[in-house]
């Protein structure tokens, strides 16, 4: 599989991304510039985190004006798979890919911790080695991921199964104090309608090793590797 | 176009002390220059003769430190020193201070001292990897503090989080001496393969000097020199010499760099610190022995009508200059122009030794350059032990503890032991993927990827300890912070200080600094551990009243097998504990006493330098054989406290006996440590300390939800639960969250 690693400026988790995919799981990765037009033919884009553009106006609303989001949506009209990541899923709603908006966490301050997901639907080319309403332990590292969106368009993204992930206790209880950032329902991360697209706040690459201490994080992206293997 | 054509000022006394300099200082630059100086040439010079950049005060004590080493690749003298850490790679790394700055201004102030030591860093062709910050805040109540806290905790997050560099360690302190005068002490590493380490030399003559990064405004003009003197009540008008951090140009000036880097068109690199466009120019152009002209017409500015005197001297932010081999400059504006950056060619090296500045067509500066970077003046200021020395060293009275879990209790609630997760999970510890071992335990552990190897960073001082006796304070910050290491298995390859200081024109702050060095300088030698780079700041002096003398060590080691690195804390119940290293009773300058009945007293724990070397040594042989699970060292709070931070980290208890007994939990002797180790490991363990000559003792072993500890008559019984619950919410408490 041919993955591409997204650069905007001020990304900085790109190498992160990066390393999983060459030096963990062996694959055929390569940098994409935020003013390439074309992704060369990349099978998976990933749209790392970091601050892109500095985060100037709105975290992600520059990067979705840049050049390649306009390939990367075609891309994933397409059916392609894109992998947004904490920036990354930011730039994915600023570009309209993926529904709803994020506010500042409900803390006012940025938060760097270990979290835990409960997995909501495992039927997506990233999740389909995962076991439904099973935990996950992910580090979170951001200043804005209060997701939020109107409460019709909640009910309507539930109804279609698009909440991927949800902040939950180690128990996999999704309650108010598990939530680190007021995300409406928990949600952590969502899907597009076809499934192809996926953005989370919390950062698997950070774990994908077992010298970290955690490998949880590697089954997405083992997932997402297998999956486009079966598509091709 | 070779004389000076700007108008010369004759200094009058004001004039000079607007600008920190003496009469002598003025006349030695007459001297130098063979005239009157022009108003830009007194403003280059106060800055490059400013305590901060010159060094004027402690030079002299400088010298002192032992440089090198086995490992030493680039010691003082440069951006940053730089070691050798195996596998063809090597670390750069460096501490530096921002503590005015951060007092009148903290989130732009720590921000800027982030952003500042990362350029010392990637100026040397050396990707940062990882931050540390040192703070010493005042009392939480006293005036202004808990916004100091908020503001430099926001500072140094969000200038790290954004560039993408973790913060992975450092420590917090709280003392009312530093209620007037915070100290923001950032350290930050980098990582370069071994042929691609850059110096700021210049050489070259005819090769082009060029200008990359942020544009030149007026702010920060003069920092270093407001640096270099005392707080009083008109400090709250230097708010405009405080300079205005951006990270994200940061980020892309790190990346372009690196990258320009690559293309061998660079001679020689430094970033715009303090004194801005003068000292990163002057200190090229003097490290090579080249003279340089510079057309100031050609520096980008912020904003319309600043004088060279102010572009010299602004300190804004996320600057770079650079030297380019002639003719490659075009390959070099490709890069930056990529990352959307400016470059501006402003000047040519060339062999006259001279540095001039052209603006208008005419010469407002003519300056030859190694006179004044090297002959700088050096003072030998008086020193004088303080009278009351010996009172201050009287054995003070220990008050027995009533109840040994109140007395825990009571000190896991203070700042000082609180859990200070509240100020690092707002700093990103994680992104990079290095990060084995972050904020919270002895040392950071950060994979150096592709390798086997890790590294292991810890700073350390206890300002206490350095006020009561400044040369054992010197010494234990160098020996904990190397048995810091030791706890990670790590072996140490170099340090690296800030000393902060109150005023040197103060005998007693100058015997204070003199000492501390001493202290280092001893226990560096005799652990085997090299200075590298540093930074002073003296005059934290606030109102007449000095700083406590607060020599912050930064320490890096190099771990050869990351697999087998132990943890801060408890993982696995059964394990037995061993305590290492002789108890004695040592109470002065404690914890135990200064927090629990307010006595600041007695000559500070004994550092006996051999038997913290055999220590270290166990340890790290200890963990080579990968006979440790968890290894956390013995210091402030003693015993007690370190067994209590074992069992916090992970929630697992304990269940231990010890022959100390009382106030003796509590106190302060060096070179000591709990490990914990499986059971069948336990008969290895205590045999390999015998063979060091470390004593050693099985003390209990791990397991349950209680921490019990049965010392001599008395009887600690807790569960962990509940004093996690004290440690973990003592500090947002504190500060009204």
């Amino acid at each position: 599989m041919k993955c591409g690693v997204v650069v905007f400026p001020g990304s900085n988790c790109d190498h992160d991304a990066y390393h999983v995919l060459k030096h963990v799981l062996e694959q055929d990765v390569t940098f994409l510039w935020h003013q390439d037009e074309s992704l060369q033919g990349c099978d998976l884009v990933v749209l790392p985190g970091g601050f892109s553009y500095g985060d100037y106006l709105r975290a992600g609303a520059m990067a979705a004006l840049s050049p390649v989001m306009a390939a990367v949506k075609r891309h994933a009209e397409a059916g392609g798979l894109v992998l947004g990541i904490c920036n990354g899923f930011q730039v994915l709603l600023e570009a309209g890919l993926l529904p709803g908006a994020m506010r500042r966490n409900a803390s006012l301050r940025f938060q760097c911790k270990d979290v835990h997901l409960r997995v909501e639907r495992t039927d997506l080319p990233y999740t389909h080695t995962l076991r439904a309403g099973q935990v996950l332990r992910m580090p979170i590292a951001h200043a804005e991921g209060n997701y939020e969106d109107a409460p019709e368009k909640l009910d309507a993204l539930e109804a279609a199964g698009r909440v991927v992930f949800r902040y939950c206790t180690p128990e996999g209880e999704v309650t108010p104090e598990a939530n680190p950032n007021g995300a409406a329902r928990g949600i952590a991360g969502i899907c597009n309608a076809g499934g192809n697209v996926l953005g989370l706040m919390p950062h698997p690459e950070r774990c994908s090793e077992p010298i970290l201490g955690n490998t949880d994080g590697l089954a997405l992206f083992a997932g997402v590797v297998a999956a486009a293997g079966a598509m091709r | 176009m070779t004389a000076l054509q700007e108008e010369t000022v004759h200094a009058t006394p004001e004039l000079l002390k607007r600008h920190k300099m003496t009469a002598e200082e003025y006349e030695r630059l007459r001297a130098i220059l063979g005239r009157d100086p022009s108003w830009t040439e007194l403003g280059i010079t106060s800055a490059l003769w400013s305590e901060h950049c010159s060094y004027k005060s402690s030079k002299i004590y400088l010298r002192e430190f032992p440089t090198e080493g086995p490992h030493v690749v680039q010691g003082p003298g440069e951006n940053a020193g730089i070691v050798d850490v195996g596998h063809g790679w090597v670390a750069a790394f460096k501490m530096e201070s921002h503590n005015h700055p951060s007092f009148i201004e903290p989130y732009q102030g720590s921000m800027t001292g982030v952003g500042g030591i990362l350029r010392d860093i990637f100026t040397m062709g050396a990707r940062p990897i990882a931050c540390m910050d040192a703070l010493r805040f005042g009392e939480i109540d006293a005036p202004r503090m808990r916004s100091l806290i908020d503001g430099v905790v926001r500072g140094i997050g969000d200038y790290g989080n954004c560039v993408g560099i973790p913060t992975v360690g450092g420590e917090t302190g709280f003392h009312r001496c530093y209620n007037k005068n915070i100290l923001v002490n950032a350290f930050a590493l980098g990582i370069a393969r071994h042929d691609e380490i850059f110096h700021a030399r210049a050489s070259g003559s005819g090769n082009p000097v060029l200008y990359v990064g942020s544009r030149t405004g007026r702010d920060g003009i003069h920092g270093a020199t407001m640096a270099s003197d005392a707080f009083d009540a008109e400090s709250e008008r230097q708010r405009p010499t405080v300079q205005v951090g951006d990270p994200f140009t940061e980020k892309i000036v790190l990346e372009a760099c690196l990258e320009a880097m690559r293309t061998g068109a660079i001679v020689a690199i430094q970033d715009m610190g303090a004194a801005g466009l003068t000292s990163s120019t002057f200190e090229m152009a003097g490290r090579g022995g080249t003279g340089l002209h510079l057309v100031l017409d050609r520096v980008p500015l912020r904003e319309v009508g600043l004088t060279p005197y102010e572009m010299m001297l602004s300190e804004s932010q996320e600057r770079m200059v650079l030297v380019a081999k002639k003719g490659r400059e075009e390959e070099l504006e490709k890069v930056f122009r990529r990352w959307g950056l400016e470059v501006a060619d402003i000047g040519r090296i060339t062999d006259t030794g001279r540095a001039v500045l052209e603006w208008q067509g005419s010469v407002v500066a003519d300056i030859p350059i190694q006179p004044l970077t090297e002959e700088a003046p050096v003072y030998r200021r008086p020193v004088a032990e303080p009278a009351d020395l010996a009172r201050r060293w009287e054995a003070p009275e220990v008050p027995q503890p009533e109840d040994l879990r109140g007395t825990l209790e009571a000190l896991l609630a203070t700042p000082d032991f609180a859990s200070k997760s509240w100020i690092w999970t707002q700093y990103d510890t994680t992104v990079r993927t290095n990060t084995v071992h972050g904020p919270g335990g002895d040392a950071a552990v950060l994979l150096l990827k592709g390798t086997p190897s890790a590294l292991a960073m810890t700073s350390d001082v206890n300002p206490v300890y350095c006020r009561l006796d400044p040369w054992r304070g010197g010494a234990q910050a160098v020996a904990e912070a190397a048995r810091n290491l030791a706890c990670t298995g790590a072996a140490p390859v170099g340090l690296t200080d800030c000393l902060n200081f109150g005023n040197p024109e103060n005998p007693e702050v100058s015997w204070q600094f003199r000492e501390a060095i001493r202290g280092m300088s001893e226990a560096c030698r005799a652990l085997g551990v090299p200075v590298i780079s540093g930074n002073v700041s003296f005059y934290n002096e606030t109102e007449g009243e000095s700083i406590y003398p607060t020599p912050t060590v930064g320490m890096v080691g190099v771990i050869p097998a990351v697999a087998h690195v132990p943890d801060p804390f408890f993982t696995t119940k059964g394990d037995r504990i061993v305590l290492l290293g002789r108890d004695r009773s040592e109470f002065g300058g404690s914890a135990y006493l200064r927090l629990l009945h307010g006595i600041e007293q007695g000559r500070p724990p004994e550092v006996v330098l051999d038997a913290e070397l055999r220590l270290a040594q166990l340890l790290r042989g200890l963990v080579a054989r990968h006979l440790l699970r968890s290894a956390h060292d013995l210091s402030d709070g003693g015993f007690l406290l370190a067994l209590a931070e074992l069992s916090l980290g992970r929630g697992l208890g304990a269940t231990v006996e010890v022959a100390m007994e009382g106030a003796d939990l509590f106190s302060e002797t060096q070179a000591r440590a709990l490990v914990a180790c499986a059971p069948g490991a336990v008969e290895q363990v205590l045999r390999a300390a015998e063979e060091a000559g470390v004593p050693a003792v099985d003390v209990g072993a791990t397991g349950g939800e209680e921490l019990v500890v049965r010392a001599g008559g008395g009887l600690l019984r807790a569960p962990v639960a509940d004093l996690h619950t004290v440690w973990s919410t003592a500090l947002p408490r504190a500060l009204g969250l």
